[in-house]
């Protein structure tokens, strides 16, 4: 048989790895035909909802559901009382403490949920918790962590003994009654002893300020209790449906087989949805009482006030070099404000996730690092936002004081980046505090970007600009932002990864159908990474069918392989590993039905794009499309029918994406009001799957740091109250603020992943966050400023230029 | 509540005829009435524009108008301006150039983008990103969205030449 299609377009045709292959899910977008958690309908479907504190510290002296119960619509008010009989008025969080799921006695932040109001409808559910009546007794507040240590006041009467006595917590020793952990790693007195004895040591304290993902969808879920089969249906915005079945399972004691968890159309995630949260517990319960489905869907202010916050880290450093820029220590300490509850979202093992990442990309042979936890009256949460665990916190950590020491050695940062950068033969590097980064080539990255941007030509640029402005001749400034970040992704490895005791491995499950189409399953979900896509373009490559032919489907419980779920840049370096060994296994068992049909040797048959030759002899082949269909029509001695295989797979270690972003910035000294000038963003991800979802990826990740970096925070009163509960307070860029980014890339694939990815979601945002502020402090370097902490909104700037005396 | 109020719609093109609490929202309406799930919730404070859709002619955020006021007006949503037998030049721009990524915000997006098509067949970037600053995205940065339309607009300006 003759070959009429060249082997090019052999490959062109499966449209697999390194392909900007069109996205499958957009069909069902762009009509309004996606599937989210609140356009599903179900028969009597009722709707739950929240009283929530309006005090951020009181303790409830009585709940009257009375009133409410005659509300027309209202069918239920559920409170603590009634599920302390069932054990749920608490649940545990994920980072080993637990949380109250409805108010039990008192209530520790603003927007707290009190009671749950189920009626037949979003209104008459508003009706019903305007009638709830619940009498306050208001107690001193405590939002700032400093005071919150030395506070003779207790939060968290639980966590006393009758004595008086403090017990350890999930993380070891307490040492206040408003504490949590402390956590380290690294050596201390050695560092301490390198700083102390060092020729230049640079320090500085830095708050990275509490934010929030806020993705646009909201959280929510619909709950559906099946008396007569006892099977529980539970729909919601799940990043990690496995996690969360297995959670519902060990809390309220429904085996795990009666659960079914289904994540659909998600919109957007970026960490917020990754926790289990007092809407969940609720909504189950009330279709267990009413034997009803019940919704639950937040509100945005529910949303900004009660789920999963992000950093709130106040960092201070110390850094020594010698004279001639070589570092030579690193110290940092961290106060961590946890909120009311610890439920921050991290591995068990990692009580600040992976902040001991903070020696950042350079070669720093002597590192410690302290993290205390404590609690205040916030919201609870903690989770990576858009991020692997606590990595833009270190990389932001790094990269400030890399700046600082570069004004105390009065050297270009550039410079002082580049003599300190782990060099590409130094890889696998093992960092003073202990991760062994995979592979990088940060010198051949950081030379392209200065090249590409011209970076000598910026400096003199802004030299000018410097000298103009003290003329009298312009009133506006220009700063160059520079960071190279090196992240942390993939979590994790089982032997040092888990949550809940659950290992942090993935999976995936392949079924190739008697026609050559296939259907692959995994344990992870989207939330707009185009898993349907790029899985697919992964398993083309791997296994010779078109991505075309193969759908992904993640989500389900009941279908798909067990997994931790899509957060921390895991999907690829995980699931996307699995994906590769399950389609390798299909592989092999191809080999041996194609040597079959063939006639031939197992070991004489290769596999070649879309079909296994025989060696040599590539006029004599198999396709994969007729391996599939004798896998199902013929009896092959020795091998069974089918075409199947699953793969769970346990990385042997994170991957460490790096990138170099330059960002130039015009800045209104009389306004405040900042300009991009231009974006340039360097990516090394490693294997790239499909350039074209990269660059969406770092387009949308840029824009999430533009926003943390520029003015968006979740701010509190002193008394507790949320100051930025709707996107009236609460800033998200527009097409108006954005600017357009230049995309760029080196590839150094990572050497213990299958395929060589590593994993970029997250990137843009570890990376630009200290991009964006580097820009904005840069700017008024020359005129005395060190650090400044975010969020850099026009007017905080201009009471930056003003404290400088720039409006004199 | 009892007070109902009887209000008449023409959605996509449909006529539809309800008695309706004069609290109710646009956004219920068309979700939770009329199944008509294209538009979606966001923020309920006018300022993400998930929730868009053209009424009469302008583009309006309909979490925060009441059914009520659009009683005897014409609203159309993404679902109303094309579909799997023909797709606006929008929809298969979004596609073709990677303007949506977790999709939550693109039917808002597509509808007002047609709008502002009509209203500037060929605008600048400029008009572009202050035409659609009214819809926010968490995903894609805008840049793709902002090509989308551009896109968009060349093939329908294309398409109108080619019919003159």
């Amino acid at each position: 048989m003759k070959d009429e299609v060249t082997r090019e377009e052999r490959i062109d045709n499966l449209k697999g790895m390194g392909c900007s292959r069109k996205r499958v899910e957009d069909a069902r977008f762009t009509q309004g035909k996606g599937n989210y958690v609140d356009d599903i309908k179900l028969d009597g479907m009722l709707f739950g909802d929240f009283v929530r504190s309006p005090y951020a510290h009181a303790r409830i002296k009585s709940i009257d559901t009375a009133a409410a119960l005659k509300v027309p619509g209202v069918l239920a008010v559920l409170t603590a009382a009634d599920l302390e009989p069932l054990g749920l008025h608490w649940m545990p969080t994920l980072a080993g403490d637990k949380q109250m799921v409805l108010a039990d006695g008192k209530v520790l932040f603003q927007g707290q949920e009190v009671a749950y109001v189920v009626a037949e409808d979003r209104y008459a559910a508003a009706d019903g918790i305007e009638a709830v009546e619940v009498d306050y007794e208001e107690l001193t507040v405590l939002v700032n962590p400093f005071e919150s240590l030395q506070s003779d006041i207790i939060l968290r009467e639980d966590l006393v003994a009758e004595d008086g006595s403090i017990p350890a917590g999930a993380h070891g020793p307490r040492k206040h009654h408003n504490h949590i952990f402390t956590w380290d790693a690294g050596d201390k007195l050695p560092t301490e002893e390198v700083i102390a004895n060092a020729e230049v040591v640079a320090e500085e304290s830095m708050y990275y300020h509490r934010t929030h993902p806020c993705p646009l969808e909201t959280c929510g879920c619909v709950a559906s209790m099946d008396k007569v089969n006892g099977k529980l249906t539970l729909w919601g915005t799940f990043q990690a449906p496995h996690a969360i079945r297995t959670v519902v399972s060990l809390i309220s004691g429904i085996e795990e087989h009666n659960i079914r968890v289904v994540s659909p159309d998600i919109g957007g995630g970026f960490g917020n949805k990754v926790g289990a949260y007092p809407g969940y517990v609720c909504s189950v319960v009330a279709s267990i009482v009413t034997g009803k489905p019940v919704k639950w869907i937040e509100d945005r202010m529910d949303n900004l006030m009660t789920t999963a916050f992000a950093r709130d880290y106040h960092m201070t450093g110390k850094i020594s070099a010698t004279k001639d820029g070589k570092i030579t220590g690193l110290k940092c300490h961290v106060t961590a404000d946890h909120g009311g509850f610890d439920a921050c979202a991290d591995p068990t093992k990692f009580p600040a996730g992976f902040m001991n990442i903070c020696t950042g990309s350079y070669d720093i042979p002597t590192a410690y690092l302290e993290v205390d936890g404590v609690y205040t009256n916030k919201a609870p949460g903690g989770v990576s936002y858009r991020c692997s665990f606590r990595v833009t916190e270190a990389v932001y950590f790094i990269e400030r004081m890399i700046e600082v020491l570069a004004i105390e050695l009065n050297m270009d940062s550039a410079e002082l980046r580049r003599i300190n950068f782990i060099k590409k033969e130094q890889f696998p590097y093992t960092a003073a505090l202990g991760w062994e980064y995979d592979s990088g080539d940060y010198h051949t990255a950081w030379d392209k970007a200065l090249k590409t941007v011209d970076y000598d030509g910026l400096r003199a640029e802004q030299t000018k600009r410097v000298e103009d402005f003290k003329a009298g001749k312009t009133r506006t400034l220009m700063g160059i932002g520079l960071s190279f970040f090196t992240e942390i992704v993939g979590a994790g490895p089982v032997k040092n990864c888990d949550i809940l005791g659950l290992g942090m491995f993935d999976s995936c499950e392949i079924r190739i159908h008697p026609t050559g189409s296939a259907i692959a399953r995994l344990g992870t979900i989207s939330q707009g990474q185009g898993h349907a896509t790029t899985f697919a373009q992964i398993l083309a490559s791997e296994i010779g069918l078109p991505a075309d032919s193969i759908t992904v489907e993640e989500g389900d419980t009941d279908t798909a392989p067990y997994g931790l779920g899509t957060y921390g840049s895991r999907s690829t370096p995980v699931a996307g590993a699995a994906t590769a060994m399950a389609g390798r296994k299909i592989r092999a068992k191809a080999q041996m039905i194609a040597a079959y049909l063939l006639e031939v040797h197992d070991n004489d048959v290769e596999f070649d794009v879309d079909r296994f030759i025989v060696k040599g002899a590539p006029e004599k082949f198999k396709t994969m499309k007729e391996i599939a269909f004798a896998a199902y029509n013929q009896a092959i001695p020795g091998i069974e029918p089918g075409l199947e295989a699953v793969s769970y797979y346990d990385p042997p270690n994170m991957t460490y994406p790096f990138g170099a972003y330059v960002c130039v910035m015009d800045i209104d000294v009389d306004t405040g009001v900042t300009e991009i000038r231009r974006f340039y963003a360097l990516d090394d991800c490693g294997t790239r799957i499909n350039p074209m979802i990269i660059e969406g990826q770092v387009h949308g990740g840029l824009t999430e740091a533009l926003a943390v970096a520029l003015g968006q925070e979740i701010a509190y009163d002193d008394m507790g109250n949320c100051k930025t509960g709707t996107l009236m307070d609460f800033f998200l860029p527009t097409a108006w603020e954005v600017p357009n980014y230049e995309t760029d890339f080196t590839v150094t694939p990572s050497p213990h992943h299958p395929i060589g990815a590593k994993g970029v979601g997250e990137s843009p945002h570890v990376g630009g966050v200290p991009c964006f502020s580097n820009a904005v402090q840069d700017a008024f370097r020359p005129f005395g400023n060190r650090h400044t902490n975010m969020p850099h909104d026009h007017w905080r700037i201009w009471k930056m230029a003003n404290e400088l005396g720039l409006h004199d | 509540m009892s007070n109902k109020m009887h209000i008449k719609l023409n959605v996509n093109g449909k006529d539809e005829e309800f008695l309706a609490e004069p609290r109710e929202l646009l956004i219920y309406t068309l979700r939770e009435r009329l199944n008509i799930t294209g538009p979606h919730i966001g923020c309920e404070t006018s300022h993400c524009g998930a929730c868009t859709v053209t009424i009469d002619g302008k583009s309006v955020k309909s979490c925060t108008m009441f059914a009520a006021q659009a009683s005897g007006k014409s609203v159309t949503t993404v679902e109303g301006i094309g579909g799997p037998d023909a797709l606006h030049p929008l929809q298969e721009a979004f596609k073709e150039h990677h303007g949506l990524q977790c999709g939550y915000c693109t039917p808002g997006m597509i509808i007002r983008a047609q709008k502002l098509l009509e209203e500037i067949p060929n605008p600048s970037e400029e008009e572009i990103r202050f035409g659609m600053s009214g819809n926010i995205c968490r995903c894609t940065g805008y840049q793709n969205i902002v090509k989308s339309i551009q896109a968009a607009a060349a093939e329908m300006n294309a398409a109108k030449e080619a019919a003159e």
